[in-house]
Order: structure tokens, then C-alpha cells, then sequence
């Protein structure tokens, strides 16, 4: 569940973007859709905790983020955040069952080497787990980094632009693997896209549409 | 996954800038190590064979020459004293013992002192097989000396002349020693020593250089000479007169070992201060290497450490990957550098003991060693401070910007 009430974000130049208020149930599905420089990455920044607005309020999985201070918003987005970036950012110096450890470690938490494998298996790649990411095809990549982004059962995925530069059918594919993902663990589902492909191809979702923002 | 599991695995992510940064750090450790480990035996060595001798009386010429050669048997004697001078000396009542020693002829590279059996016992030099000699041309083998050379008591050999390895010189064949006994080893200059009466050394050189046999006792003991002569004092307040007396009375020179020693340290000391400068330049080298490679990795990872931010990792959990790379580099290298050191400094004993020089061994552990990894450690956690300070300030919000 993520709503926000009055929420904005100041810029170092000053400028302020004021985002609309939202409410997206626990399950539900937000696209965030805009241009390059239109405020998604701003957006996802405050849902992740990672900046804070300078005005209003944003509370994701029931947690309102304000209340939070910085040691305890890292803990709070490791325990309730699934992050699913752009560049899926797979270390080259781990295998991919070394890459799902990551989480572990991040979060300050001994290594689940089971929860690992059925990450792994729910996005059939079980059998990739001692491969380095550049044995992967991209499409294995993509669910690699999927299987991490929902290793310790998050309440909330946030996924920035997981279909730029792919074709259609992969396109498809790939949302299609995260809108099952996020619902198979009964997650709320970000995603932030300048690609009209996606809000095609997910009529029932929520779609705030940061084009329109007025910049004061 | 655990910190210092993770950070080996990013370590070796990058082999060769690993490796290079490894090899820097522990050559710069194992010189540190080998400087560290050859003074303090050099110390030892010097401060064991000095202990009990407050003076050498010998011929004039250099005092550094004439402590080296009687004190540590490493440089030829300036000459040779009448007997009847030292004798005279040693009745000197400032002198509480007076060991004449007679140097010359050479075994196999191992020196034949002829002395007397207060010589031995300067040491405290304990007996591992047979007896002392109780004639001349008996002769007890120090520990070293008869490990290398093999002989045993009972057996015989002839002494060569001069002092540098003599197999190829002339040998006394007509005059061949007895092994008496053998030593145990003392850790003292005595373990590469052949030890035999002062007689012996007489009657072996005065035949080869041609005895008359009709000259009388008295008249071969005023023309009999010893090498030089370790001498004992009383009380300390005889070192204020007793070298001065000695030099303006005598033909002979009296030299002070602890003050010679002093000096030939400080000559040594300007040696292993270079050396330890070098190693100290290694070490700043390898500093500076493991910044720059650190530096890149947090470049080159920059997005992997902004996606562990994202994935809730703190600041200080970041910054302590790269804090960890960096101890393990140190606690690689102190390992390597140590083990290098103790390797050399095996090395180097095993090339001295050839020459029958000071005794060197690699198998040696010194506290003071205990500054190898305290330095291994500063030199890489200062090396790492900035990348760990890179590492801590980064923000994960550049991950949602990169296309």
C-alpha cells in the first residue's frame, strides 16, 4: 500500500515538483509515467526512502517515511522494498546465487541458501544459480534480478523502466513476469516508464502521469 | 553473505591489480622484516661474543681490525705482540684475566685459535663429546666447525696456513692436529672456532719456519709471540687508565670493544637505515597502489555500491567492504612478507655461514615483529580511508538515474 498526501520535492536549483496524491491499495499496481526528467526517479527516490520530500507526506507499507530516520529507512527498504533497476546491476564478480546473497548482506541477515533457490525456481532459473551474470541471456538476467527484487517477500516492488529496449515480445514478457511476480507475493507493484507499451498492456493499473506536473 | 567473505570475493574479482598490490605490499613488508630479523641477531651476536671483554691488546694499527678479528674472528689480525709483553700485562693489577689468543692457520675456512682453556670457559662452553686438549696439537672442534668439517674426536688433521678458506694453501701435513672433543654449541663466536694450546700454534710455525734446536727455552720464549689478548679488567675504573697506559707505554694498541663496536654499528646502522628507508618507499608504493586500485574499484562499482544502498545496506556497512578489501591485502601480505623475510634472512645466514661468518638464522620470531602486520594494516586501512569514504557517501538515488 502506498498513499502520499501533498508530497514534493525541492531540487537543488530550486525548482519544486508537486506530485498529485495517490492511494495505491496493498496488491495494486502504479505506473508512473513521464518523459525523461519528468520527476519518476524523483518519485521513486521518495518512495524508497532515499530522499526526503520537502513537503507533504508518503507512507509506504503503512509506514509513513518521515517518522523513519536515516539508519532505520535503510533497515525499513531492505525488510519491506524489492528494487528492480533499469540496468539490473548484476555484480560480475558473483555467480547468481552470489548476487541473491546480496540482499543478506545488505539487510544484515544471515544467508537463506533455501529461500535462494526457491526465489530462483518461481522465475525458472534454478538451474543458473552457480552462473556468472555474463553467461545469462538478458531475458535470464532480467529474472535474476526479478528473484532478487523479491528474495525476502517485500510489500512494495519498485521496478524503473524494465522494458526500455526491448522488443515488443520480450516487452511482454517481461511485464507480464513482474505483474505475476509482484501479485505470487502479494506485492505492490511501482513501475516507472516512458513507454506507452505498458500502460497498454496494464489497463487496470493506476497511472500518475508526471508529464503534467506543474513545475513552480 | 559476510563482510569479509564478500569482500574476498570482490578482491579477487580483479586478479591482477590483486596481485600487483600484493606483491608491492609484501616486498616492502619482507625487507622490514629482513632488516628487523639481521640487526637484532647482529645486536645479539655482537653483545654475546663482547660480554666479559672490556679490552684487546694487540699489534698497532686499526682498533676496528683488531676487535674483528680477535673478539669476532671476521678480519685478519694487524700482527703479532711478544708473549713477554703480554705476560707483563697481565700482572698489571688493573687486569683480572688476560685470554692470549694465537690466530693463523685455518681449517677448511674455520679458524685454529690457539689460547688456553680460560677461553673456552669465557663462554661458558660446555663439552658435547670427548675432553679438552691437555697437550699441544690436541684440538676441540666448536659445534659449527664440526658439523661442517665432520671430523670427530679421535681423528686427525693438518691445519693450513692463513686464515681465508685453506684448502688450496699451504698445510702444516708434518704437524697434524688430534681432535680431543667437541663442543656444544654455545650460539657464540666459539661454534666456528678449532681451539688448541697456544703451544700448538708455536710449534707448528716455529718447525715451519725453521726451529734451532740449540737455541734455549729462554731465549725462544723472549722471541715467542701471540696474536693478541683479551683482557678482563678488575673494576671498571681501569678502563679510564689501562688503554692509555697500553698505547703510550707499549708497541701494542689496547682497544675498547664496546666503543669500536658502537662505531662499526653505526657504520652498519647507515646500511640497514637504507635499507629500511627502501623498504619503507616499498611500502608507501604499495600504499599509493592499493589507494588507486581501491579508488577504481569504488569507480568501477560504483552502481553495484548504489544498488546495495537501495537494497538497505547503511553507509557504514559500505564503507566497511572496502575497508575489508583492504585488510585482507594487508593480512595477505603480512603473511607473504613475513614468511619472505624469514626466507632471506635464512638465505643470508645460509651464504654467511659459507664463509664461516656471523651466525644467521631464518628461524627466528621477534616481537618486534609484531609491527609487520600493525604496518601492513595502517598502510592499507590509510590507503583505503578515502575509497571507504567514497563508498560511504554513495547514494543510491544515482541507480535510478542510470540509463
Amino acid at each position: 500500500m502506498i498513499v502520499t498526501r501533498g508530497l514534493a520535492c525541492q531540487y537543488p536549483g530550486g525548482a519544486v515538483l508537486r506530485f498529485p496524491d495517490v492511494a495505491v491499495p496493498q496488491g495494486g499496481t502504479l505506473l508512473l509515467r513521464g518523459r525523461s526528467g519528468s520527476g519518476k526517479s524523483s518519485w521513486l527516490a521518495l518512495a524508497a526512502g532515499l530522499m526526503a520530500p520537502s513537503a507533504g507526506e508518503i507512507a509506504v507499507a503503512g509506514q509513513a517515511l518521515r517518522e523513519l530516520g536515516p539508519v532505520q529507512r535503510d533497515a525499513w527498504r531492505a525488510r519491506h522494498l524489492g528494487f528492480l533497476p533499469q540496468k539490473l546491476h548484476l555484480s560480475p564478480a558473483l555467480t547468481v546465487a552470489g548476487n541473491l546473497e546480496l540482499v543478506y548482506f545488505a539487510a544484515g541477515l544471515p544467508v537463506d541458501r533455501a529461500a535462494i533457490a526457491a526465489a530462483l525456481l518461481a522465475l525458472g532459473v534454478a538451474e543458473l544459480a552457480g552462473r556468472r551474470p555474463r553467461q545469462l541471456s538478458g531475458g535470464q538476467a532480467q529474472r535474476v534480478a526479478l528473484a532478487r527484487a523479491i528474495l525476502l517477500n517485500p510489500q512494495v516492488i519498485l521496478a524503473d523502466e524494465p522494458t526500455a529496449s526491448l522488443d515488443d515480445v520480450a516487452a511482454r514478457e517481461a511485464l507480464a513476469l513482474l505483474l505475476g511476480t509482484a501479485q505470487g507475493c502479494g506485492a505492490t507493484l511501482v513501475i516507472a516508464t516512458h513507454d506507452a507499451r505498458v500502460v497498454v498492456a496494464m489497463p487496470q493499473a493506476q497511472v500518475l502521469d508526471l508529464d503534467r506536473l506543474p513545475e513552480t | 553473505m559476510k563482510l569479509l567473505q564478500l569482500s574476498w570475493r570482490y578482491l579477487w574479482a580483479r586478479p591482477l591489480a590483486t596481485v600487483l598490490n600484493l606483491l608491492l605490499l609484501t616486498l616492502g613488508l619482507a625487507a622490514i622484516t629482513l632488516v628487523l630479523l639481521t640487526r637484532a641477531q647482529l645486536d645479539r651476536a655482537f653483545e654475546r661474543d663482547l660480554a666479559g671483554i672490556d679490552a684487546v691488546v694487540g699489534a698497532k694499527g686499526s682498533p676496528l681490525q683488531l676487535i674483528l678479528s680477535g673478539v669476532f674472528h671476521l678480519d685478519v689480525p694487524p700482527g703479532n705482540i711478544p708473549l713477554r709483553e703480554a705476560q707483563a700485562l697481565a700482572k698489571d693489577a688493573r687486569v683480572a684475566q688476560l685470554i692470549p689468543l694465537s690466530l693463523g692457520d685455518s681449517y677448511r675456512g674455520f679458524r685454529i685459535v690457539g689460547t688456553n682453556h680460560d677461553y673456552p670457559a669465557h663462554y661458558g662452553a660446555q663439552l658435547a663429546q670427548g675432553r679438552l686438549w691437555q697437550q699441544p696439537m690436541e684440538v676441540v672442534l666448536g659445534h659449527q666447525a664440526a658439523q661442517a668439517t665432520g671430523l670427530q674426536p679421535g681423528q686427525s688433521f693438518a691445519g693450513a696456513h692463513g686464515l681465508a678458506d685453506g684448502g688450496a694453501a699451504a698445510t702444516h701435513a708434518a704437524h697434524p692436529y688430534v681432535v680431543s672433543g667437541v663442543l656444544a654449541p654455545c650460539a657464540c663466536v666459539l661454534d666456528r672456532l678449532l681451539l688448541t694450546a697456544t703451544e700448538s700454534v708455536w710449534e707448528v710455525h716455529e718447525v715451519a719456519h725453521g726451529k734451532d734446536d740449540d737455541h734455549d727455552a729462554a731465549h725462544e720464549d723472549e722471541k715467542r709471540e701471540i696474536t693478541l689478548a683479551l683482557v678482563r679488567y678488575r673494576s671498571p675504573l681501569a678502563a679510564a687508565t689501562f688503554p692509555r697506559h697500553v698505547n703510550t707505554t707499549t708497541n701494542m694498541q689496547a682497544a675498547a670493544p664496546a666503543l669500536e663496536i658502537t662505531r662499526l654499528l653505526r657504520m652498519v646502522g647507515v646500511g640497514t637505515d637504507v635499507l629500511r628507508g627502501f623498504a619503507l618507499v616499498l611500502l608507501l608504493s604499495a600504499g599509493l597502489s592499493v589507494f588507486i586500485a581501491l579508488w577504481s574499484a569504488v569507480r568501477e562499482r560504483r552502481e553495484d555500491l548504489a544498488l546495495l544502498r537501495m537494497l538497505g545496506a547503511p553507509p557504514r556497512r559500505l564503507a566497511a567492504l572496502l575497508l575489508c578489501e583492504a585488510f585482507w591485502l594487508a593480512a595477505l601480505a603480512t603473511g607473504l612478507g613475513l614468511l619472505g623475510g624469514h626466507l632471506l634472512t635464512g638465505l643470508l645466514g645460509y651464504l654467511l655461514a659459507a664463509e664461516q661468518s656471523l651466525p644467521m638464522t631464518g628461524w627466528l620470531w621477534l616481537g618486534v615483529e609484531l609491527w609487520v602486520p600493525a604496518l601492513a594494516l595502517t598502510v592499507a586501512v590509510l590507503a583505503a580511508l578515502l575509497p571507504a569514504l567514497g563508498a560511504y557517501r554513495m547514494e543510491a538515488g544515482q541507480l535510478l538515474n542510470s540509463r
